[in-house]
């Protein structure tokens, strides 16, 4: 299989790498592996450290930093800004009629069972309208490239989608490591990003509330993966963050405990799954969350971001259906395309993909994070046998797409630059109108060969440029 | 605004700070005295741990009061709550929760400090390399608090974070007082004759006040002047009264800045009161480690009462 090498190693660099191809050529190998040594010193001394769940030998690891930027020309970005926006507008709508009078399933356009017997639907949103009528206020859009002008949606992010600190702080290390490059190349900055948060979910401020409101995040706590991104948001947005033990319903909004006493929150940007956000409504056991919050929700006194249920809209076997929602709710093709799919739930698709394993990547519909799926060219003949069982006695569990030829970026290895697959992800903000910072999350895949660009799976991340051109 | 629980992690990682910093220098005592006391080195090791408050700690594990033991005990070993590798994972684990209160630069003093110390304590410390430690453990907390004191909004968080550090140690500095109290009581034996002059200067170097003292009696050891100076001498950065200072100080900005005095307020006060009226002679008399005794319940007491008045849990 050919790639698509976005910066075309080896030759004349594409247009948008020129000016950062010809600043390489006259760089000191020895000193770029040095910087890259002191990029890993600057993460490990801020603390931008994940927490790899089940390993104990590692509490606390960096993801991997490429000092090679992944870079985008601004007509591309553009282009992919149209696509993005249509998408998002149209996964809200699609939430509001899910939780409303469900047109899109009256009118046939998707199948009733898809989002009866979802895990991910919550009854308890049914004909609840959330302030602004928001549901999903910050979306993380997996884009995949595999040509000039071919994009692909792989996932919309519409939970709680993570990584837009790595976006800042890696622009942050890169301006630290070759400020001397940034007067050479012009790039959108992306800095402005917790700013734009904050403005984002002040617009979706309950009625009612008077004078500026007061934002928290809620953490499930230190001991999660992403807490750097948690406290690094709040801290950056100037708000407080804050876990469930500190949070309870007073009066009928919920507070939290300040050493003067309890005090309103009017906006909560939750980092903590949908099932625990509430013992009273969702999983009993929880302590991450605050009992009686869904109440307070459901009166109308606090905005939560995202939403409660927004997972419908970003569930693996809904996604299949995005070409459809787009048109349905925003009357027009969508701009960005879908990867196509096959849903093992249906007989046909299912024997299709039986016959492929080998071709196909086949994912579980409510799997994240990399976990749990086949790349089918990649996997052993022993790992296709054993997982071409477990399809079969769960087809409906699955879905598979196509291997996509994944475009490369150039990392800088021991011997020099060196193609790996990358993917994208841009973070959008929807409320009273929509916010994208131009850039995103660049996650590159750092073994020769390898698709899975996921960091839980041995992925890295770049820096990623949006040309001011 | 601040959240109860930022108030109590801000606290307790100062009062961790305090303690990792504390326990180096109580470790350098020791090793001072067992190269010039070889004699007695196991029994000054043996009230070091008493001093740190962890000597039955340590006796469950161990039953060798030798410098490499206790010296090791001390600063890396985790079943020690307050070894300084302990007080520094706790630090930064507090730091870390409470990291939208800190700046960076006090965050990242806080983290390349528990950085740095992990490295060095990894293996058990050598005689030979212990003063090298010692002095990587005294920087890195002096690292932090110059990050902390240059770069903090004086706040309610900075208020939090003084008391926690007052707090403790006060209680460092009256314990050390209390396990050699005794060496400061005036008795025949002593009347005119010379006194062991390594247990005073054991006081005075586990505070970092020998120097210090000289300067301030012009090398007059007297007990009370000992006891005059950890006590009651206000220009004393580590004596109970600058320590009451600076507590009612930041508590007096926490009245000012919420509007409300609470019980706290009226502990602290009454304290700071009785340092600043009582005479030496008077705690004497009163017996001095009855003194100290009181003085160590009061204010693990007040540290609890701040707790609870501003809403720590």
């Amino acid at each position: 299989m050919t790639h698509f090498d976005e910066m075309r190693l080896g030759g004349q660099a594409r247009p948008p790498y020129e000016d950062y191809q010809s600043w390489f050529g006259r760089q000191d190998p020895k000193r770029l592996s040095q910087k890259s040594g002191d990029a890993e010193r600057v993460f490990r001394r801020t603390g931008i450290t994940f927490a790899v769940y089940g390993d104990t030998e590692a509490a606390e690891r960096l993801i991997p930093f490429d000092i090679v930027p992944r870079i985008i020309s601004g007509k591309e970005w553009r282009r992919l800004v149209q696509g993005i926006e249509q998408r998002v507008q149209a996964l809200n709508a699609f939430l509001d009629d899910i939780y409303h009078r469900q047109e899109i399933l009256r009118a046939g356009r998707i199948p009733k069972e898809i989002v009866a017997g979802n895990a991910a639907f919550l009854p308890e949103m049914i004909g609840v309208r959330p302030p602004g009528g928001v549901y999903t206020h910050i979306i993380g859009v997996d884009i995949v490239r595999t040509g000039e002008d071919e994009f692909f949606v792989l996932e919309d992010n519409a939970r709680t989608p993570s990584g837009v600190s790595y976006m800042l702080e890696n622009r942050e290390t890169m301006m630290q490591l070759f400020p001397e490059l940034f007067q050479q190349v012009k790039v959108l900055p992306v800095e402005n990003y917790p700013q734009l948060l904050r403005e984002s979910l002040t617009a979706v401020t309950p009625q009612g509330c008077d004078g500026s409101p007061t934002i928290a995040v809620l953490t499930p706590g230190s001991f999660n993966s992403a807490y750097f991104e948690h406290a690094f948001l709040a801290d950056q947005m100037g708000v407080e963050l804050v876990e469930g033990p500190d949070l309870r319903v007073v009066d009928g909004h919920v507070a939290m405990r300040t050493t003067q006493g309890y005090k309103k929150i009017d906006v909560l940007y939750r980092r903590v799954d949908d099932d625990y956000l509430d013992p009273l409504t969702f999983n009993p056991d929880s302590v991450l969350g605050v009992p009686g919050i869904m109440d307070v929700y459901r009166a109308g006194k606090i905005a939560i971001a995202n939403a409660p249920g927004t997972g419908i809209a970003d569930d693996k076997a809904i996604y299949s259906y995005m070409p459809e929602i787009v048109e349905f709710y925003t009357g027009r093709k969508a701009i960005l395309q879908n990867v196509p799919t096959w849903r093992c739930s249906e007989p046909d698709s299912l024997a299709y993909v039986q016959e492929h394993l080998a071709e196909l990547v086949v994912k579980e519909v409510h799997g994240s994070g990399g976990y749990g799926m086949l790349v089918g060219p990649a996997a052993s003949k022993k790992e296709r046998a054993a997982f071409a069982k477990k399809l079969a006695a769960r087809p409906g569990n699955y879905i598979a797409q196509p291997t996509l030829a994944l475009s490369t970026c150039p990392i800088l290895t021991a011997k020099g630059l060196a193609p790996r697959h990358v993917d994208l992800r841009p973070f959008v903000l929807v409320s009273d109108r929509i916010r994208i910072v131009p850039g995103g999350l660049t996650r590159v895949a750092l073994k020769k060969g390898s698709l899975v660009v996921n960091s839980s799976q041995g992925g890295g991340t770049k820096d990623t440029w949006v040309l001011d051109d | 605004m601040l959240l109860g629980r930022s108030a109590n992690g801000i606290y307790w990682m100062h009062r961790y700070i305090e303690r990792a910093e504390n326990m180096a220098r109580l470790v350098d005592t020791g090793l001072r005295l067992s190269l010039t006391q070889a004699g007695t080195a196991s029994d000054e090791w043996a009230s070091v741990l008493t001093s740190a408050g962890v000597r039955d700690v340590f006796e469950e594990e161990n039953s060798d009061y030798d410098t490499a033991t206790v010296s090791n005990f001390l600063l890396r070993d985790l079943k020690n709550p307050s070894s300084v590798m302990s007080s520094m994972e706790t630090a930064r684990t507090n730091a870390r929760m409470v990291r939208t209160a800190l700046t960076r630069e006090t965050w990242e003093s806080v983290n390349e400090a528990w950085m740095a110390l992990t490295r060095m304590l990894k293996r058990r410390i050598d005689e030979p390399d212990l003063p090298a430690v010692l002095d990587a453990v005294k920087r890195e907390t002096a690292l932090i608090r110059g990050a902390f004191q240059g770069t903090m909004l004086r706040n309610e968080i900075f208020d939090f974070a003084q008391i926690g550090t007052l707090i403790e140690r006060a209680d460092n500095t009256s314990r050390i007082l209390d396990v050699k109290y005794y060496v400061l009581l005036p008795s025949v034996a002593w009347v005119g004759s010379s006194l062991d002059n390594h247990q005073w200067q054991t006081i005075l170097r586990s505070v970092s006040a020998l120097r210090s003292y000289r300067w301030t009696y012009e090398g007059d050891y007297k007990p009370t002047n000992v006891a005059d100076y950890l006590i009651l001498d206000r220009r004393m950065p580590r004596s109970l009264a600058f320590c009451y200072r600076g507590i009612c100080d930041s508590l007096d900005y926490l009245a000012d800045a919420y509007g409300v005095r609470h019980p706290c307020h009226d502990l602290a006060a009454a304290k700071f009161q009785k340092l600043k009226s009582a005479t030496v002679d008077d705690i004497f008399e009163e017996g001095l480690h009855e003194f100290l005794k009181e003085f160590i319940h009061d204010n693990g007491a007040l540290g609890d009462q701040v707790a609870a008045d501003f809403r720590f849990y």
